[in-house]
């Protein structure tokens, strides 16, 4: 504010109280960092990154672990992304208002507020058994793309409407029709802004652990997925399993995968950070 | 919602084939959402009906029982309610105040240097997987805990509760932040003129004017506690009890649909029917709680243009 006014005690009371009320979360989430770096750096090697699972905790690795989620995102990446920019690429430059496209407005603001057990609900029942997906990872990645639809399609609609419209005016112009439009001037000014959200809905993607267990992915599979219908297990099911037994030994391993899937998560947050400031730096100039 | 997104340009030139093509297949892509919709309500309806045919409504909400598992079985959704709403407000305790009091910090005295550091460090709290929280209220949380409180089970509601308020904190902080920010600069001036300090104007003005975004800001995270699975999955117990005691384990209805898919559910079978028959008071309740939000918000945002 412009206003000044003589600071007095309540004021400073306030902003302390404030102050306290940021540092204390940040700090709480040092101390989850920091702890979980305490129990689980020390497992840390090669070979626990690319081990098999074990009933030794000494021995247990997250080899199939990490491969699952690997090919996981990439399944959910190839099924989310073209759905999710297309369905943004429909009601932001084709649309018309009406019905329809109110009812999907109206769907994906709701959807983007389901609890995503509930996504598991309808992914047991429609994909797993209606559709004979069974317990696969195809039936995974189908459900969490299911899950980031909303986020990418939010994503995408906001930095297609950063576009400016004079450049789609300028290209009709030239003659250029609706899709060569897009193509060539609207998609590649928010690609930018696209990616951030695909990145940002593959990174909740990949610690999404309660949908996965509710699809009933295994929990102990020993060898990489080698097709579609391959069953699977994913880093977060790991840590779940790993942290439900009573060992000490095998929360040390869950520490230590924690560390790896925060350190994805934080690549792919950082990037996404990256992409942002790029396209703020490409729509001023 | 209409209005918001009219059509760039309404274009007149002749349409190539592939031109029709592209369009309906973006149509069909937006239309999944739809699809994902009706799905959900089909398949939670479908299944509950058939419930409800081996089981009655009375007893589902009149008895205070719940053991579908057990030998002798029942079907009282109580305990996973009362579960749900003990871990609920023990989260919102948390988040309510530390969130407010947080955007009041960001958005009245943060320097604009500090802000763009503090804001997206707070967000980062919203980007930590549940499974993590889970472990971290397991692992780190509940022993701290049971030096201060004698009698704490290593499963309680208590600090999966704690740990959920952390998890939903940003979410409350960052909307009420935006309800803050939008107040009128002319209301903070006219509270100065009438020679208000800061504090008397941030609390009898700028709050007051703000409250109806911060209302759905709560709300909005009252409805992350109640579908929030990992957490107190992993941390609160699997034990469903009719208690209102922090220190005890409790069972969510989240957890329980987690606990069931964990062991072999035949489908067809009674126990794989609560599991939908669960998952649809839960899908009623956060619907309800994400309505009421959204129109809270959108009067907001309305109100300020």
């Amino acid at each position: 504010m412009l206003f000044v006014p003589s600071a007095n005690i309540g004021d400073r009371a306030l902003r302390a109280v404030g102050l306290i009320a940021v540092i204390l979360p940040l700090a709480a989430l040092v101390v989850l960092i920091g702890s979980t770096i305490a129990q689980g750096a020390g497992r840390l090697d090669s070979e626990f990154l690319s081990g098999l699972p074990s009933r030794k905790a000494e021995l247990a690795g997250i080899g199939p672990a990490l491969a699952g989620t690997g090919m996981l995102m990439v399944l959910t990446a190839c099924l989310a992304i073209p759905a999710g920019v297309g369905a943004a690429l429909w009601l932001e430059e084709y649309a018309r208002p009406g019905r329809f496209m109110g009812l999907v407005e109206l769907t994906i603001a709701t959807l983007a507020g389901v609890p995503s057990i509930i996504y598991a609900l309808l992914a047991l029942e429609v994909f797993v058994r209606v559709m004979g997906m069974g317990r696969s990872i195809l039936a995974g990645a189908a459900t969490l793309a299911l899950l980031i639809l909303p986020m990418i399609v939010m994503a995408s609609r906001e930095a297609l409407r950063a576009v400016p419209l004079h450049l789609r005016e300028a290209s009709f112009a030239l003659g250029g029709d609706r899709w060569m439009t897009l193509r060539k001037i609207v998609l590649p000014m928010a690609m930018p802004g696209v990616l951030t959200g695909i990145i940002l809905g593959l990174a909740r993607a990949i610690g999404e652990t309660a949908p996965l267990i509710t699809i009933g992915a295994l929990t102990y599979v020993a060898f990489v997925p080698d097709s579609l219908s391959s069953a699977f297990t994913a880093l977060p099911i790991q840590i779940f399993n790993w942290i439900s037994r009573p060992q000490a030994g095998f929360h040390v391993a869950a520490a230590a995968a924690i560390l790896v899937l925060l350190a994805v998560m934080l690549a792919m947050n950082g990037l996404a950070i990256w992409l942002r400031s790029r396209l703020q730096r490409r729509i001023q100039t | 919602m209409n209005g918001e997104t009219a059509p760039a340009l309404v274009l007149t030139t002749p349409r190539s084939w592939g031109e029709i093509v592209a369009e309906r297949v973006f149509q069909l892509f937006a239309a999944i959402s739809i699809l994902t919709a009706v799905g959900i309500v089909v398949v939670l309806f479908g299944e509950s009906i058939a419930f409800f045919e081996a089981v009655s409504l009375g007893d589902f909400f009149g008895d205070t029982q719940w053991t579908p598992l057990f030998a002798d079985a029942h079907f009282g959704i109580w305990p996973l309610l009362c579960g749900t709403f003990l871990t609920t407000v023990i989260a919102i305790t948390v988040a309510l105040p530390l969130g407010v009091l947080a955007a009041i910090y960001l958005s009245e005295y943060a320097s604009p240097r500090a802000r763009a550091w503090l804001k997206p460090s707070l967000e980062l709290l919203a980007g930590v997987p549940t499974v993590v929280y889970g472990y971290f209220a397991l692992a780190v949380v509940t022993p701290a805990l049971q030096g201060v409180i004698p009698g704490l089970s290593g499963s309680n509601a208590l600090s999966a509760g704690l740990v959920m308020g952390l998890m939903i904190l940003p979410i409350i902080a960052s909307i009420s932040e935006d309800a803050i920010y939008a107040v009128p600069g002319s209301l903070r001036e006219g509270a100065a003129a009438l020679g208000g300090t800061r504090v008397r104007t941030i609390w009898r003005v700028v709050l007051p004017s703000a409250s109806s975004g911060i209302t759905a800001a709560v709300i909005l995270g009252v409805s992350r506690a109640i579908g929030e699975t990992m957490i107190v999955a992993i941390a609160a117990g699997l034990e469903p009890r009719m208690t209102l005691d922090p220190r005890e384990p409790v069972e969510t209805m989240t957890a329980y649909i987690v606990q069931v898919s964990l062991g072999d559910t035949p489908a067809g079978s009674l126990a794989y029917q609560t599991i939908f028959a669960v998952g649809l008071v839960l899908f009623l309740i956060t619907l309800g709680f994400n309505v009421l939000s959204h129109r809270l918000r959108r009067r907001l945002r309305a109100g300020r243009t």
